[in-house]
């Protein structure tokens, strides 16, 4: 074998394993600034509720802000046509098996959905409290949605998504009586991990909440585009 | 499980460096890894086996791992202690006024090229400075 006798040359590099995704986000937000548009990136937990209050969100925005949605996935278009009925602009990415969206990939989504006509565009990244909060998509800000039924103790064991969050959603209020959730307890924990996260009690399925969810985003869209 | 994800990451960077250098093909790639990273090195390794015989430049390399031990600062007294341990509580004095020193980093160090791939730069004015649509130069 030549290799065992060939000599090699060493090339440091000292990078972060990030910084081409890193580089590409900050690019991409750059060129969304320009544009006027708004990009959130709503992560949670698979079952937390990110359609749902993404299909009450859109009634609450209804003539107010233009909405584009973009539903990632590991398979399937059920979220895509479901965002689809409510009468917004849709479409629906699928990963190939990857756990999180990176810039490259949201670059790709926002090219494929389009957003010259768009005010505020949704990036539903894949569900999963882990991968996605190591990734910046280029989105202005990051959302993610608590669900009551996951435990108030969640920022204790996935402290880098609560670190990364601009607001975090706690949905199905509706049902704290039935499950040992712990509001105060919950707030307290995400302030330890990062004291300027916005807190949101909301239940996606009655509407609580949603008006309070509605004005921060008004407000961030109105902010992004002066 | 975030594993493949940051293999691909690893691979681009590693070929935006080759192209750069100009490599033709990478031996090994060294890899520093914070002990609290939240990276898998079994799975790391499984990942990169994947993907690494995928890409040209990449095809037989291997994947060195380096680990940075994780350590702690006391902002209360002042202690620098293990963080794997102890956690986010300081052992001497109980406060939870800590922050983490090292330990979550995850650096491509460095990568090893067989020097008999090295190729000679290529001479200036030649190529792609031609107009793709008329040819001219």
């Amino acid at each position: 074998m030549a290799d065992t006798t060939s000599k090699v040359k060493v090339i440091e590099i000292k990078q972060s394993v990030f910084a081409s995704n890193d580089e590409q986000a900050r690019n991409l937000r750059g060129e969304l600034k320009e544009k006027g548009v708004f990009l959130l990136n709503l992560m949670s937990s698979p079952g937390a509720g990110k359609t749902t209050t993404l299909k009450q969100t859109v009634k609450a925005l209804e003539g107010q802000l233009r909405i584009g949605v973009m539903e990632a996935d590991i398979d399937s278009d059920v979220d895509a046509k479901a965002m689809a009925d409510t009468g917004v602009k849709a479409i629906q990415l699928h990963t190939g098996g990857m756990c999180h969206l990176d810039a490259d990939m949201t670059r790709q989504g926002l090219e494929a959905l389009g957003t010259e006509d768009v005010d505020l565009a949704i990036l539903e990244n894949v569900g999963n409290l882990v991968c996605p909060a190591e990734f910046d998509t280029g989105a202005v800000k990051n959302a993610m949605i608590l669900s009551v039924p996951e435990g108030h103790d969640k920022p204790l064991k996935y402290p880098l998504m609560f670190s990364v969050c601009d607001v975090v959603l706690i949905n199905k209020t509706d049902v704290m009586p039935y499950f040992d959730f712990d509001l105060e307890k919950c707030k307290e924990y995400i302030r330890m991990r990062n004291p300027n996260a916005v807190v949101i009690p909301i239940c996606a399925k009655t509407g609580e909440g949603i008006e309070a969810w509605a004005d921060w985003l008004r407000g961030q869209v109105k902010t992004w585009k002066s | 499980m975030h594993e493949l994800g940051i293999v691909f990451h690893i691979i681009r960077g590693v070929e935006e460096v080759g192209r750069k250098n100009r490599v033709k093909r990478v031996s090994a790639v060294t890899l520093q890894l914070g002990e609290v990273s939240g990276v898998v090195e079994h799975y790391l390794q499984d990942c990169w086996r994947w993907a690494a015989d995928r890409s040209e430049l990449l095809k037989g390399a291997q994947l060195r791992v380096e680990t940075i031990p994780a350590q702690t600062l006391c902002e209360s007294c002042g202690e620098i202690y293990p963080t794997v341990a102890y956690g986010k509580t300081c052992p001497a004095c109980g406060s939870a006024h800590t922050h983490l020193l090292q330990g979550s980093e995850m650096l491509i160090k460095e990568i090893e090229v067989p020097e008999e791939n090295d190729i000679p730069p290529e001479p200036e004015g030649t190529g792609e400075t031609q107009c793709p649509v008329c040819g001219r130069a």
